[in-house]
């Protein structure tokens, strides 16, 4: 039987549409399964109060404490430095080898995988310069890991401002810093927010890094020098230990519930991206 | 302008600081753990199945058969679904499905890897050891998980990469009567190859680096696996399970896990970006 | 009578240059010179673009500058405002006086040059922002923070450029908007907005309709009283109608120069005679 272009044209559309619908499937299960099983738990009580016998029971208000600490702090310390840098490396530099070796070393360094940066922290941070398990321990590494995100989703988004504004500015009498502020930058922010949102994102989810940097202490932390437990890393702790199936369920659902309030923000600043430079 | 000046002093000071705290790490991670390797002998610590830290034993061969092993699998999971998706996305999908699709990829990669691990124990290890054997926890498993991780990555690479084939192209075919198919594979495919290439090798870097996951579903057993039932240990999982108590020779002998971990993906990021300029190349 | 011709006289005087090229009599109305060039070659990487070009620019002119496309003309007008400085491959020699003051210097505040030398440029290009933020733009670079002070400029600059009627009710709308006779107008505006001393227009009617250009023209010939005005154009009609004075450059070169009516009746070059008359370029 010869199979005509008509017959395997809808052949191949099927299996497309079977392997979108296979993907959408495993998004939608992985979410339900998870919700199913633990958004019933997450009180409130569980997300004020502090866990009770290592976590079976009690709340989790130290782990999302300690999640946003380090998060936050993290990406404080990234953003900045990933904008400027990239701004240096735009702006102020010509194109030539040394800036395609530094864009190939942070494309590089993205790909790096997460337990490489939390092995350096753990000897660097932790042991050399003697912070201990601690959440600035865990915020520097975080830093360094998402760093070539932020310069490469910022270097985007500054090369995607047409160059015939700069020669605008620098025609009006603008200096070549009012004309990276007022003209460069302003135009390129909800990119670089995008990259920079999607990167709290990346700290939260994060769990081999913080786990050898900023340790896993159940209490609450009072100072970045202290140790502290990410959510993620309190989820795993108590699943693979076993401790309590509940609140393992409940925790991932908080874990779910901010990476889906960070994706939507990143997606609506994506939207204003786009928006602006069509 | 002295105002600039500074500036510009300001901005090279933070630039130079933001490159050498990354040069940093790679200098770091090699200098700890490439001496290890030249006292082991590279013949004995890529090439032996002997890993006894309390021996000096060091082989790391059953992590790297391990770790190819998952992400070989896990290419082809994923660079299968990734691929379908990006085809669906940019040449067959109505509006309607594409905002629905999109943003469930990106979803996909914001979940954590811990979430991806613990589902694929509670569900799928049950499943391959209820109907395939074994004890579930396997190279299949992190195969499924890991593939399905690297989805998001291989299609917005694809995405991206398809979407630059000129619509000259498309056009042209279309109008010589082709069907939505034969245009895609035939025409469009073919201009993208490179690229594609690309987003699959990315996405192998991304499976070799995965460790959550990885540690929660593979089984970790420290020897050569015979067939995909058999449960594996890979470098990130071998890294991440001993780093805590590990000391002198043994730390540094983690650490040299790190370094090759750090050259297979730096060959790998290198090969796709050859492949990509390639690609780049051909297309305008 | 008598009188002018005398001035006509020294004019040509002070204007022939050691290489001979005589620049032709000056409109009598013209009084100083604005911006003087001597001997300027201008050089991308290794090859030149402009070659020892002699040339002045009187305030209350309008020089219209034409000749085929790749003359160096655009080239010529960037180095009057050091836009050129853009390109990293970019070399000069020669000099370019601004007011007596040679402006390459490497003590001249560039910023401060360009806001004494504007320029509008072939296609509009509107900032992202609304259109009083493209035309305050400006004068908020050069330290003006007063509102009240802007406001004043904004309306000043767009009533210059004939555009005033058509906005100030809407000044807060993207600049996108606006067509593009009106973006151009608005281009014009936010140099105006500076109350600058030589007007630098780089074929700026090329995309516009002819009501548009004419709008444009009438606003170039109301402002010569006030600025120098040069304008490079690939539309020789226009020069005649638009210009008091006109040099044609071929090749990077300035073949001459002198009062538009007679340049275009009378041309000395042959060169130019072929360029008007359309047997090239």
């Amino acid at each position: 039987m010869k199979i005509t272009p008509a017959t395997s044209q809808r052949l191949v559309v099927a299996v497309l549409w079977l392997i979108a619908a296979i993907t959408l499937f495993i998004l939608l299960f992985i979410i339900a399964y998870i919700f199913v099983h633990g958004l019933g738990n997450v009180t409130c009580s569980f997300i004020l109060e502090s866990p009770r016998r290592m976590g079976r029971q009690g709340g989790i208000l130290p782990m999302i404490v300690g999640t946003v600490y380090v998060a936050a702090l993290a990406v404080l310390i990234a953003a900045p430095v990933g904008v400027l840098t990239t701004i240096f490396l735009t702006e102020y530099t010509r194109e030539g080898k040394l800036t395609s070796f530094i864009r190939f070393g942070a494309d590089c360094l993205a790909g790096i995988p997460s337990i490489i940066f939390g092995l350096f922290g753990f000897v660097f941070f932790v042991i050399v310069l003697g912070m201990g398990f601690s959440i600035i321990s865990g915020a520097l590494t975080l830093a360094l890991m998402v760093l070539p995100t932020i310069i490469r989703t910022s270097e985007e988004a500054i090369r995607a401002v047409p160059q015939a504004y700069r020669e605008v500015s620098y025609g009006l009498g603008s200096t070549q810093w009012q004309m990276v502020t007022r003209v460069v930058l302003k135009s390129a922010l909800p990119g670089i927010c995008t990259g920079i949102v999607l990167s709290i994102g990346r700290c939260v989810s994060e769990t081999a890094a913080v786990m050898l940097t900023a340790g896993s202490a159940l209490r609450m932390p009072c100072s970045p020098f202290e140790s502290s437990r990410t959510l993620s890393l309190h989820f795993y702790i108590l699943a693979r230990e076993g401790i309590s199936m509940e609140n393992a369920y409940a925790t991932a659902s908080l874990l779910i519930l901010a990476i889906l309030g960070i994706n939507v923000i990143a997606y609506l600043l994506m939207r204003r991206f786009v928006a602006k430079v069509t | 302008m002295k105002q600039d000046k500074i500036i510009h002093a300001a901005l090279t000071l933070i630039a130079l600081s933001a490159i050498s705290g990354l040069a940093l790490i790679a200098i770091f991670v090699f200098k700890e753990g490439l001496p290890i390797i030249l006292r082991v002998g590279a013949k004995d610590f890529f090439l032996s199945g002997q890993w006894y830290p309390r021996e000096g034993k060091f082989g790391i061969l059953p992590m790297i058969v391990g770790s190819l092993a998952v992400t070989a699998g896990a290419i082809i999971i994923g660079g299968v679904l990734g691929l379908g998706c990006a085809v669906v996305l940019t040449q067959f999908a109505p509006r309607r499905l594409v905002v629905v699709l999109k943003p469930a990829i990106e979803l996909l990669a914001g979940i954590p890897s811990v979430v991806y691990g613990f589902i694929g124990v509670v569900v799928l290890v049950p499943i391959i050891r209820q109907h395939l054997g074994g004890p579930g926890l396997s190279i299949l498993t992190a195969s499924i998980v890991l593939g399905i991780m690297i989805l998001p990555t291989v299609t917005s690479i694809s995405v991206d990469v398809i979407r630059s084939v000129p619509r000259s192209y498309r056009e042209g075919s279309i109008a010589l009567g082709a069907t939505g198919w034969q245009t895609t594979h035939m025409v469009i495919l073919k201009a993208a190859k490179p690229g594609i290439a690309a987003a699959f090798i990315l996405g192998m870097g991304r499976a070799i680096g995965e460790t959550m996951a990885v540690i929660m579903v593979a089984g970790n057993a420290m020897e050569l696996p015979h067939s995909i039932l058999d449960p594996v240990r890979t470098l990130t999982s071998n890294i991440a399970l001993e780093m805590g108590y590990a000391a002198g020779d043994h730390r540094q002998a983690l650490f040299a896990t790190g370094v090759t971990l750090f050259v297979i993906i730096m060959v790998l990021n290198t090969i796709a970006l050859t492949m990509s300029r390639r690609s780049a190349g051909k297309g305008g | 009578m008598q009188n002018n011709a005398n001035n006509v006289h020294s004019d040509k005087q002070m204007l022939q240059n050691s290489s001979g090229i005589i620049e032709r009599d000056i409109f009598p109305s013209a009084d100083s010179q604005k911006i003087v060039v001597d001997k300027f070659s201008a050089y991308y990487g290794q090859k030149e673009i402009l070659k020892k070009i002699e040339l002045s620019i009187f305030s209350g002119e309008r020089l219209a500058i034409i000749g085929p496309a790749n003359s160096g003309k655009s080239t010529f007008l960037r180095s009057l405002n050091r836009l050129n400085d853009l390109n990293h491959q970019f070399s000069y020699t020669g000099r370019i006086t601004f007011d007596g003051k040679d402006i390459y210097d490497e003590n001249v505040d560039v910023p401060s040059l360009r806001r004494r030398i504007g320029m509008v440029y072939a296609l509009p290009v509107p900032l992202p922002c609304s259109i009083y933020d493209n035309v305050a733009y400006g004068p908020s670079v050069s330290g003006i923070k007063s509102r009240r002070r802007l406001d004043e400029l904004v309306e000043l600059g767009l009533k210059k450029a004939f555009l005033w009627d058509e906005v100030r009710d809407r000044l807060n709308q993207p600049a996108m908007n606006l067509s593009g006779g009106q973006q151009q107008r608005m281009c014009l505006a936010r140099v105006l907005a500076l109350d600058p001393e030589v007007l630098l227009l780089d074929e700026p009617c090329s995309g516009l309709d002819p009501i548009s250009t004419a709008k444009i023209e009438d606003a170039l010939l109301e402002l010569k009283s006030r600025y120098a005005i040069v304008l490079v154009t690939n539309n020789t009609k226009q020069a005649a109608r638009a210009s008091d004075r006109t040099a044609f450059f071929l090749m990077g070169q300035l073949i001459e120069a002198g009062r538009t009516d007679e340049l275009f009746t009378k041309p000395t070059d042959k060169r130019t005679e072929d360029y008007i008359t359309g047997h090239f370029g």
